[in-house]
């Protein structure tokens, strides 16, 4: 009584049969990382930066970073404003010696700023050689006084639109802008390119350390070669190398001189992993159906390795942000003109003789937070993807 | 043993090969012309000229590698491009003032994550246990640069006990006076990344039958740390200070530029501000090779301090 009306339900119901499908690597790995309280918070900070740092890219928060919405050095509100601002460092910073309640008559007056200016100039001059330390501070103060006089000057008649308040939330820097849309600012430099230049090194490590372990023999030697090459000149030292080399400054350097030089550690531990499993029994049954060593090494190997490499990409995300906030403090980083949390604290340093500590604190909290808040995921992570290792946290 | 050293040694040569191409692909093949690099730098064209010259610029590529291979061989590496000092004065006067701030900065450092490891390892899982770590995790997520500006500020700005920067002539002068800060800044940094990881190495330890059967035979809980578990530990912990010691040669570069220390890592930076490449060529090769040579030291130090090592 087989009608084929009645044998097709009978047909489609196995599939309908309930069965327990064992969850997979990454359910287990996600149910093993949503237990754990201190990897989910930090992934929620890491998260909330990364979102920062998008819609700061996309110009949706901190557009306005640039405006000198204060006065110079305007301190946090909760300090209250600086009347006796900057008097030994005049010389220093003569746009610094005008004190809130000036610029508020400077509005009035177009002509106060510049005498201010000059008042400045002529005081830096007159006790000679002004302190080669005072002098160093800031070689541009005058320039700016200079240019802002000029402003001033030239905007004095709707003088109402560029009022500039004496305190601001978190303070503000040497030119008044606020500090906490600089540090979101600077983010968006440090974090992309702690994530371009770690994406970078681990493809990579990820592409040698696959050849290398896969066909073994004389590519394993050539690519262990380079490795070993690459691994006796000191990180820090080869990274200054290249930045020597590659004169100029950028964005695209910065991650190319990291992607560069910081693939070893990933390139060891997938090679390890390749000559691990090209002998296991799935990858001889793919060569049994046909399958190409491209295909076999990507297509089914690469997943049963793809949490290790997820993991060296998490711990070289932090290393890369700090070597990239190194790297812009001394200079060899981002162009002058974009503000990272390395040029930050090459301005806090000098701030900071001069009393004026918040931008050193908004790029510090900013940094240890995420690096911080990282670390704990990356370990988080390994623990959640390879449970074997827990307790294993040197590196 | 001797055929050991001597095989190590043979496979120290096309390593270091590749270290010289690598610095030769960088300097003299992406580099380029120094008259472009120098452009701007050093005005004097007769300068530019003789560098040029020295070089072997206008030579095709395999006569200016005989060029650098013969620098690395004879150890001349010739000038400076912008002071005119030669670059073996330059390493040998460079190099007393890093080691004078790195070498008691390495002990200390040592020494203290050692002793705070075992104390922390032996109170595992305790609340103890676990503040230290979270501290060390955030004392890890500041940068070295906060670090060294808030100590300058608060240490020798501001309260003035140590000099703000300087070098001296005399050794006790240096090592007193000068290096004291740049030494605790050395070790505020570096504490937490070695306690982390010396506590894993004590850890693998502190569970193992031997450390029960010392404990059976009623030996002092000190005893059992101090003499027993801490021989165990050493062995890593050893070859991981002796795998740390080539960055002594560079040194802590961002200590010496913020003291304004004349060591080696100092003259890097200047060097790379300046695009003083002979000066950078050198110092690399150089300490590529220390590197090596540290790393066998590392392996025969392994196997002296664990006999259990079999050295390939």
């Amino acid at each position: 009584m087989a009608t084929p009306s009645a044998t097709l339900p009978r047909a489609a119901a196995p599939r309908e049969i309930p069965h327990d499908v064992s969850p997979g690597l990454w359910t287990l790995a996600w149910r093993r990382l949503s237990a754990d309280r201190v990897g989910m918070v930090s992934l929620a900070i890491v998260v909330a930066f990364v979102v920062l740092m998008i819609l700061s890219g996309t110009g949706l928060v901190a557009k306005d970073w640039a405006r000198e919405v204060g006065v110079n050095y305007a301190p946090p509100s909760f300090v209250g404003a600086d009347v006796e601002a900057g008097a030994p460092a005049a010389p220093a910073a003569p746009a610094a010696s005008v004190s809130a309640g000036d610029w508020q008559s400077s509005i009035v007056d177009p002509l106060a700023d510049v005498i201010a200016e000059l008042k400045g100039t002529k005081r830096a001059a007159a006790p000679g050689a002004a302190p080669a330390e005072g002098g160093s501070v800031d070689p541009l103060a005058d320039v700016m006084a200079d240019i802002r006089a000029g402003k001033a000057a030239e905007t004095a008649a709707p003088a109402t639109a560029d009022v500039r308040s004496a305190t601001l939330p978190f303070g503000g820097d040497k030119w008044g802008r606020d500090v906490v849309a600089k540090t979101i600012k600077g983010s968006e430099t440090s974090i992309f390119v702690g994530i371009a230049a770690a994406l970078v090194a681990t493809a990579l490590g990820t592409l040698f350390g696959a050849v290398a372990g896969y066909y073994g023999r004389w590519v394993d030697d050539a690519f262990n070669w380079f490795y070993s090459v690459f691994n006796s000149i000191p990180y820090l030292l080869l990274i200054l190398a290249f930045a020597a080399v590659l004169q100029q400054k950028g964005m695209l350097t910065i991650i190319l001189i990291l992607g560069l030089t910081g693939w070893t550690g990933v390139f060891r531990l997938i090679r390890a992993e390749y000559l691990k499993h090209k002998s296991r029994e799935y990858v001889q049954a793919a060569d049994a159906i046909g399958a190409s060593n491209a295909r076999r090494m990507f297509v089914h190997i690469f997943p049963n390795v793809s949490h290790v490499v997820l993991v060296q990409l998490s711990i070289l995300v932090v290393g890369f942000i700090k070597a990239e906030v190194i790297l812009s403090f001394l200079g060899f980083g981002v162009p002058v003109d974009v503000v990272s949390w390395g040029s930050m604290l090459n301005e806090a340093q000098n701030e900071l003789i001069l009393g004026k500590w918040w931008q050193l604190v908004a790029a510090t909290v900013a940094m240890a937070t995420l690096v911080t808040a990282f670390s704990l995921f990356t370990d988080a992570l390994r623990d959640a993807l390879d449970p074997k290792l827990k307790g294993l946290k040197g590196h | 043993m001797t055929a050991y050293i001597i095989r190590r040694l043979w496979q120290m040569v096309p390593t270091l090969a590749g270290v010289v191409l690598l610095v030769f692909f960088l300097f003299n093949w992406i580099g380029g012309d120094p008259a472009y690099v120098l452009a701007g730098k050093i005005s004097n064209q007769e300068q530019i000229d003789n560098i040029r010259r020295q070089l072997g610029v206008d030579q095709p590529y395999w006569v200016q590698l005989w060029i650098f291979v013969k620098q690395i061989l004879s150890g001349d590496f010739g000038a400076s491009w912008s002071t005119n000092e030669r670059i073996s004065s330059i390493i040998l006067t460079r190099l007393p003032p890093s080691l004078t701030v790195l070498v008691p900065l390495l002990i200390l450092e040592t020494l203290i994550a050692i002793g705070l490891a075992l104390a922390v390892a032996y109170v595992r899982g305790s609340l103890t246990d676990r503040m230290v770590m979270i501290l060390c995790t955030i004392g890890l997520s500041i940068s070295i640069l906060v670090y060294i500006i808030v100590f300058q500020y608060v240490f020798a700005y501001k309260l003035g006990w140590f000099p703000v920067q300087g070098w001296g002539d005399s050794f006790a002068e240096n090592l007193f006076r000068y290096a004291s800060l740049p030494i605790l800044i050395g070790l505020a940094v570096s504490i937490a990344p070695n306690l982390r990881l010396f506590r894993t190495f004590v850890l693998d330890e502190i569970n193992q039958d031997y450390v029960r059967t010392a404990r059976a035979k009623g030996l002092s809980e000190n005893r059992i740390m101090w003499v027993h578990v801490l021989r165990n530990a050493s062995i890593p912990i050893i070859t991981y200070v002796m795998a740390a010691l080539p960055a002594l040669l560079i040194g802590a570069f961002l200590i010496e530029r913020f003291f304004s220390i004349p060591g080696i890592g100092r003259e890097v930076i200047l060097a790379v501000e300046r695009s003083d490449f002979p000066v950078i060529k050198a110092i690399t090769v150089y300490v590529a090779v220390a590197t090596m040579v540290f790393n066998l030291l590392a392996d025969l130090m392994y196997k002296a301090v664990d006999p259990r090592v079999q050295l390939r």
